[in-house]
């Protein structure tokens, strides 16, 4: 385990997290764990909120990783999305809807101790890609789903 | 104020946790029907998972997560009957947190 | 009667499956034959779960609502409603016996002194009738939590409709409610074995189509869609919400809730899903 991190795990609490996190040197000033990122939050562009939340747009594609989404969404306000990857020193993932106004609809920071998984329910507009990257060993991967989003059917 | 429903369960050195929150989990983006005025923004931007008092996991969350969030996810060294809380924090700056034992 | 002449202009009868009548356990033989090799991949005992069961994407929705089920916090009412005493000091129990979980695996029944088909939410509103209380509407409401409570109760217990073909209007009833079941109707033309028969597995529009076996399991159902339309409040329904929903999709009118068309394609319906496990509520799209 990457000692600083350690050290961050053992000595900060939630409230204190920010400035202890900036002085043991374990994270960017402009990336702090804990704080809101609003800017890649605001991002109109997929690219935009993959740099924003993870640092950089390059990533490549990985059969590593699991991306578990309905094919067609039953409700556009509920698409259960579920990452998992058996990659070892996964720091954290981001989950991208294309279409969105904001394509970053979350990002998650995971301690060593966390598995590569999360799972949760996103909005979706339309029909679009859900694009899960992760980041390990400081390199982006990423996995991607064409979710359909289609208004009435004819069960109601 | 109860908005925070937790499931934890240790297996196999594994303890997966779900939990759900209840927030309008508004984008900001929404008309009112009646006014034609758009609704605020109006969702929770943090959650943190702590586990014997460690910050285990955050999530960053914007407008597009689903109104009565739900989340899950996973860790090793967990074991039944520690305590996990988790803690949300919104752009109003509302909060909650909650905490529950790990079956 | 008006609505029976409007359905019979608009609807062209025909008579599915079989020609003959041939009677329950050959029509759910003949039924189960034909699931089995339109969904050769499907366990018979599967069916159960519905859409889900043909499609593992789409189940990922259900599996997660099922985390969290949202229908819990209306499942204490219903048992809260079973336990309450009525004005006169009795109570559900007084009609159905004390055993809430020895329940729903009789309805729906025929009744050979009404000569009527009997369904579980028929015979609440019966009990409280007959107790001086007020009665519950049938569709949705507390009669839905307090059938869903009931229901739950049975879980794991199998479905079993008797036909008892010694009783010719046992025999007639259910035949009434298959022909109902194989019958086209509405503007649109179509019998509920056009979706849940012939085209089960198909897409309609967004819909993937369930097969009729398996369909009764879980009711009273907490639907998605339901839920939308209260907020998220309520998404409880009853098999004869459904019925009244489905007739109105195909443009026909819907008959009179808990009236005899509707108990007798409850009779038949229930009947095709016998054998199968009680898996009451559950969550539907």
């Amino acid at each position: 385990m990457n000692l600083l991190r350690r050290k961050f795990l053992k000595t900060a609490t939630y409230i204190g997290a920010t400035a202890t996190a900036i002085s043991t040197g374990v994270l960017l000033p402009q990336r702090v764990l804990g704080a809101y990122n609003a800017e890649a939050f605001a991002a109109k562009d997929v690219s935009g909120a993959i740099s924003g939340s993870l640092g950089s747009d390059q990533y490549t594609a990985s059969d590593a990783i699991k991306l578990k989404a309905p094919d067609i969404a039953e409700n556009g306000a509920v698409v259960p999305v579920t990452v998992s990857s058996s990659m070892s020193n996964v720091e954290a993932i981001s989950i991208v809807a294309s279409a969105n106004a904001s394509p970053l609809t979350s990002s998650y920071q995971l301690s060593p101790a966390c598995e590569a998984f999360v799972s949760t329910r996103i909005k979706m507009g339309k029909t679009a890609d859900v694009i899960a990257v992760i980041k390990a060993d400081g390199k982006l991967y990423s996995a991607t789903k064409e979710v359909k989003v289609t208004i009435g059917g004819c069960g109601g | 104020m109860a908005s925070i429903k937790i499931r934890a369960k240790a297996k196999d050195g594994v303890t997966t946790v779900k939990t759900l929150m209840s927030h309008p989990m508004e984008t900001g983006l929404r008309k009112d029907k009646k006014t034609g005025k758009k609704i605020p923004a109006h969702h929770i931007t943090e959650v943190t998972a702590e586990h014997k008092g460690n910050v285990i996991m955050t999530a960053n969350w914007g407008g597009a997560i689903s109104k009565n969030p739900y989340l899950s996810f996973k860790f090793k060294g967990g074991a039944s009957g520690d305590k996990i809380k988790i803690s949300w924090v919104d752009n109003k700056g509302e909060s909650d947190s909650q905490e529950a034992a790990i079956k | 009667m008006k609505r029976l002449l409007i359905s019979a202009l608009a609807t062209l009868i025909a008579v599915g499956a079989t020609a003959t009548i041939a009677g329950q356990s050959e029509d759910l033989k003949a039924l189960k034959n034909y699931m089995q090799k339109r969904f050769p991949n499907v366990a018979y005992m599967d069916f159960a779960n519905g859409s889900y069961a043909l499609d593992a994407a789409k189940a990922t929705q259900w599996e997660s609502q099922l985390d969290f089920p949202p229908f819990l916090d209306h499942l204490d009412v219903g048992e809260e409603i079973w336990n309450t005493p009525f004005a006169n000091g009795k109570g559900f129990g007084d009609c159905f016996g004390s055993d809430p979980s020895q329940i729903r695996v009789k309805y729906p029944r025929w009744n050979a002194d009404t000569k009527k088909v009997e369904t579980l939410e028929g015979q609440i509103v019966a009990c409280q009738k007959a107790n001086g209380e007020k009665p519950l509407k049938t569709k949705k409401g507390k009669i839905a939590y307090l059938s869903a409570w009931i229901a739950s109760q049975a879980n794991g217990q199998k479905i079993n409709v008797v036909v008892p073909q010694d009783d010719p209007g046992a025999v007639a009833a259910y035949e009434a409610g298959r022909k109902f079941f194989y019958t086209k109707r509405g503007q649109l033309n179509m019998s509920c074995a056009d979706c849940h028969v012939y085209n089960s597995g198909m897409q309609a529009r967004g819909n993937l189509l369930s097969p009729v076996i398996g369909q009764v399991t879980h009711f009273p159902v907490w639907r998605g869609k339901w839920a939308r339309a209260t907020g998220g409040k309520d998404g409880f329904g009853t098999l004869q919400r459904r019925y009244d929903g489905c007739n109105k999709q195909v443009r026909a009118m819907p008959f009179k809730n808990q009236g005899v068309e509707y108990s007798n394609l409850e009779y038949f319906h229930q009947s095709m899903s016998n054998g199968q496990t009680i898996n009451a509520p559950d969550y539907r799209e």
